[in-house]
């Protein structure tokens, strides 16, 4: 046949015009991270990046962060799982039942707990993947019904306290290792150079691989102001972390399941079914890829994402209570939507939903800090999940000529 | 004055990354059929698109003429409103609808903001009288075939008072029949004074009803043609497509005919919902290594049916029989079973069963067997790239890069995306459900080069098609098949179209 067909913009200048433009959303994300960011430290006149309040957001936001790495990727597949906020409740009461009132030592009750998420995860899947309910029902009823369940665990009352390690997984720091100059403590400072220098390094690699497959398409100033950018906000947090009490435990936990999740979604076999079973569901099947057990295993695994929010949530607050978690599916929901999840399936990242998630954390915690009452707190973050999602389909449809 | 109820002038429309059209005309006489011709990916649909108002005013260059004055549609709502509509290549009914509610979609009778049901039916039934078909209007879409359902399409078309109707491969899922009678029905409505623009790259129906022929290569324009003038010849017209003379149509194809490779005997299928109705009866197939075998049969004749039952019980139920590959009795209960005993099913439906389509070439043709590519569950995009590229190569996918997402792909070359996934699956059996559907015949020579390469490295291949010809001209055997029975087994010397439409016609009890 005859000749490829004429890509347009030669020039360097019109090809990254060219690229950033189908880039709008990834970048619109990070605008918008950065804008939230700013306005708020305004309005609270610097409280927001201090350094005690970041250590804050961070911790305060990590179970939900937990839950929407699960979440995006059960969205993916083209899900959705109202249950997690009732599943929090739910394992938080097990685990206080373990510890407080039998006394089981804490890594057993942690195992435990992980386990009955396993339990829960596998529950829900079971209905949904082979016996074809929808999820959408599936985890409304496991909404109600772990609910239900969290109320019959703790007998109507709450427990408290939960053991040392328990509260240390939810709010405590890593040890210190003395400090910088008398200011900066050590390990933090160390562990985030050592992460800036991974970041920078894989996407190093990255680029180098994908420019030898002919694949690269992003200007090489924007490739180094990205990296630029993502190795200075990670050193910018290790020092405002390093100045108040180190490194928070959970954060570590938050890290590693980034970086896993991550490469699961974008490099292995089963990564790449979740994305094939919600791009087209029966081009998967008969591509023979195992839909009904790849569906399974994404709810057992939201079951033990939800637990280990659920152990976090209840150590942090050192507190079982019948109320724990309610409404936090609507936030991992919304983390994962406003970091550019299609509600169609197919289409989002695990990073998209951290961002997404931690643009929430922040807006609650700002507004929260300046007396935003709960009221007009919610009508906001209403607004700015609907902002990020038509933004989206406008994108799309400017891009796609539809 | 012109004659010309439309010309479009210099239209140029660029996507991302791809200029699909440049600096195109095209001009249309009233009350002809004007056929528009060209390799997949030559720009075809885009410009038809463009004409009806799917890519609005502003999004291309140039200008659009509609009698004599100048146009700029917003939507396909101006475009119908002076009586533009079109057909798109994918038929777009509501499944659950019936023809009538479908015809008068977005165009409701009503009164009052209530439908108007007496109106709907009765005019429904009117428009489905012009165009030939006697079913009651409150059928269910899903319940009539495709071939009707493209002339619930044309009725549609003309409830909406049409005067340029234009078909985005009419015929590409119909077969003979059904294709036959919806051509009539274009010369019908040319008669009654409605002009048609029909993309087809079925060049014998192009010469059996066009007026002119415009011939677009790469996004240009390469010429126009008088049907009428001076006799053009199908040649003349593939000629204009691919830029130089195919001599033809189907590569030579020496068999090297091995052991058989996959036996299907005594298959019986029943309908998976209505679980009394047979529609498989005891079918015996076989295929040997290097073989070509078709499967020939009219819509509705089980053919799919009986591809997709073996191929992981896909289709069916309550299914009954034996499968043997190289001789040994084999189990195909799941769609990676029967992928791990080596065969393959590339589907008739590329959009539906065929490609993730919002998902990249390369992770397309990587699908049907990531676990070649991967090492203890990671997939290696060095290797995973260096393959799709490949195949990019050797089977001339139009496409800058193997990053780019399918769903933007033109039709034909969606097609070599997946014959590509099936043949890195590297299957012993393939079966090839309407390979060539939506293919130009310059693609259509390479996709049954590449049937007879499989052919000749001892795969057993199984081609199922509409278009006789087609299996006469690559298959060593041709099976038919009528009302989901086998009714002969007919080898390539002895085959002629009349014989096989004679089976395939033949009555059941
Ligand atoms: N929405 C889109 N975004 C990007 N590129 C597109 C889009 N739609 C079409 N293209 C590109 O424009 C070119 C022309 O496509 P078009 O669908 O018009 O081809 P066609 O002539 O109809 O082919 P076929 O015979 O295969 O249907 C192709 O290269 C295709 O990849
Ligand atoms: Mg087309």
């Amino acid at each position: 046949m005859s000749a490829p067909v004429t890509p347009v913009a030669h020039n360097p200048i019109g090809r990254a015009a060219n690229y950033l433009t189908s880039q709008l959303r990834q970048i619109g994300i990070f605008i918008a991270l950065i804008v939230i960011v700013v306005l708020f430290q305004i309005l609270t006149q610097g409280v927001l990046l201090n350094p005690q309040n970041v250590s804050n957001v961070i911790v305060q936001n990590s179970y939900v962060l937990i839950l929407a790495i699960g979440m995006v990727m059960i969205i993916i597949a083209g899900h959705i799982d109202l249950s997690v906020g009732s599943v929090v409740g739910f394992i938080g009461a097990i685990a206080g039942v373990l510890t407080n009132r039998m006394g089981l030592p804490w890594w057993l009750a942690i195992i435990a707990a992980l386990l009955a998420g396993v339990l829960v995860g596998a529950w829900q899947g079971f209905w949904v993947a082979y016996f074809g309910i929808p999820a959408f029902i599936v985890t409304l009823a496991g909404m109600l019904i772990f609910r239900g369940l969290t109320q019959v665990v703790l007998g109507s009352t709450q427990i408290t306290p939960f053991p040392d390690e328990m509260r240390a997984l939810g709010g405590g720091f890593l040890p210190t290792l003395g400090f910088l100059g008398g200011q900066y403590e050590t390990l933090t400072v160390v562990i985030g150079l050592l992460a800036a220098a991974v970041l920078v390094a894989a996407g190093i690699r990255q680029r180098l691989i994908r420019r030898r497959l002919n694949l690269e398409d992003e200007p090489f100033a924007w490739f180094v102001v990205k990296l630029a950018f993502t190795a200075a906000l990670v050193l910018a947090i290790a020092f405002l972390l390093a100045s108040y009490r180190g490194t928070p435990i959970v954060l570590v936990v938050l890290g590693l399941l980034v970086v896993v999740y991550s490469a699961v979604m974008g490099r292995s076999v089963y990564g790449r079914h979740i994305y094939a079973l919600g791009g087209n569901l029966n081009a998967a099947l008969l591509s023979g890829v195992k839909t009904k057990r790849v569906t399974f295993l994404l709810f057992v695994n939201m079951g033990v994402l939800a637990a280990l929010a659920g152990l976090v949530f209840a150590g942090q607050l050192n507190l079982a209570n019948p109320t724990n978690g309610t409404g936090f599916e609507l936030d991992a929901i919304a983390a994962a939507f406003i970091g550019g999840a299609a509600v169609t399936g197919g289409i989002g990242t695990v990073t998209g939903a951290i961002i997404g998630g931690l643009i929430i954390g922040i807006l609650n915690n700002g507004m929260s800090i300046i007396g935003v009452g709960t009221d007009w707190q919610q009508f906001i973050k209403g607004i700015v999940l609907l902002s990020a999602v038509a933004f989206d389909v406008y994108n799309k449809r400017r891009s796609g000529g539809r | 004055m012109t004659t010309n109820i439309l010309e479009m002038r210099s239209i140029t429309k660029t996507f991302p990354g791809v200029k699909a059209l440049q600096e195109v005309s095209l001009g249309v006489r009233r009350g002809e059929v004007h056929a528009i011709c060209g390799e997949n990916g030559a720009g075809k649909s885009t410009l038809m698109k463009v004409l009806s108002g799917v890519y609005p005013a502003g999004s291309y260059d140039g200008e659009i003429y509609f009698e004599n004055e100048l146009v700029e549609f917003k939507n396909i709502n101006d475009s119908e409103a002076v009586g533009v509509v079109i057909i798109h290549q994918e038929l777009a009914l509501s499944p659950f609808l019936s023809i009538a509610e479908n015809i008068f979609l977005g165009n409701e009778r009503q009164k009052n903001g209530w439908i108007d049901w007496n109106a709907t039916n009765l005019e429904a039934a009117k428009l489905l009288a012009r165009v030939g078909l006697k079913d009651n209007p409150i059928t269910k879409i899903t319940e009539i075939g495709v071939g009707k359902q493209q002339l619930v399409e044309i009725a549609k078309a003309l409830s909406k008072r049409v005067k340029l109707l234009i078909l985005d491969e009419p015929t590409a899922a119909l077969n003979d029949e059904d294709s036959a009678h919806l051509l009539d029905l274009l010369l019908h409505l040319k008669s009654q004074g409605i002009t048609s623009i029909i993309i087809s790259h079925k060049l014998n129906e192009i010469k059996r009803i066009a007026d002119s022929v415009t011939i677009i290569r790469d996004g240009k324009t390469v010429e126009t043609l008088d049907m009428a003038k001076d006799e053009i010849s199908e040649e003349r017209i593939i000629k204009g497509m691919v830029g130089r003379d195919l001599e033809n149509r189907y590569p030579h194809h020496t068999p090297d005919i091995g052991a058989e490779v996959l036996r299907v005997e005594d298959w019986t299928v029943h309908h998976p919902t209505d679980h009394s109705r047979v529609v498989i009866h005891g079918a015996n197939i076989n295929v040997r290594r290097g073989e070509i075998v078709g499967i020939a049969g009219l819509m509705g004749a089980g053919r799919t049916e009986l591809a997709m039952s073996v191929f992981g019980r896909t289709y069916g139920h309550n299914i009954s029989g034996r499968i043997y590959k190289d001789g040994v009795e084999i189990q195909t209960r799941s769609v990676s079973e029967a992928i791990g005993h080596g065969i393959a099913y590339a589907t008739e439906d590329r959009k539906r069963y065929g490609l993730n389509l919002i998902d990249d070439i390369k992770r397309n043709i990587s699908g049907s067997a990531l676990g070649k590519l991967a090492k203890r569950g990671w997939v290696d995009a060095n290797q995973e790239y260096a393959v799709a590229e490949g195949y990019r190569k050797s089977m001339n996918i139009k496409s800058p890069t193997v990053g780019a997402i399918t769903g933007k792909l033109s039709g034909g070359n969606q097609q070599k995306v997946v014959l590509s996934k099936w043949m890195f699956a590297d299957p012993d059996v393939l079966i090839l459900d309407e390979p060539t559907r939506g293919i130009d015949v310059g693609a259509k020579y390479e996709i049954y080069t590449i049937i007879n390469t499989l052919a000749g490295q001892g795969k057993g291949v199984i081609v199922i098609s509409s278009e006789l010809p087609e299996l006469l001209g690559i298959c060593d055997r041709i099976y038919t098949l009528s009302e989901g029975t086998i009714t002969a087994d007919i080898p390539r010397d002895k085959a002629t179209p009349e014989l096989l439409m004679q089976y395939m016609t033949q009555e059941q009890d």
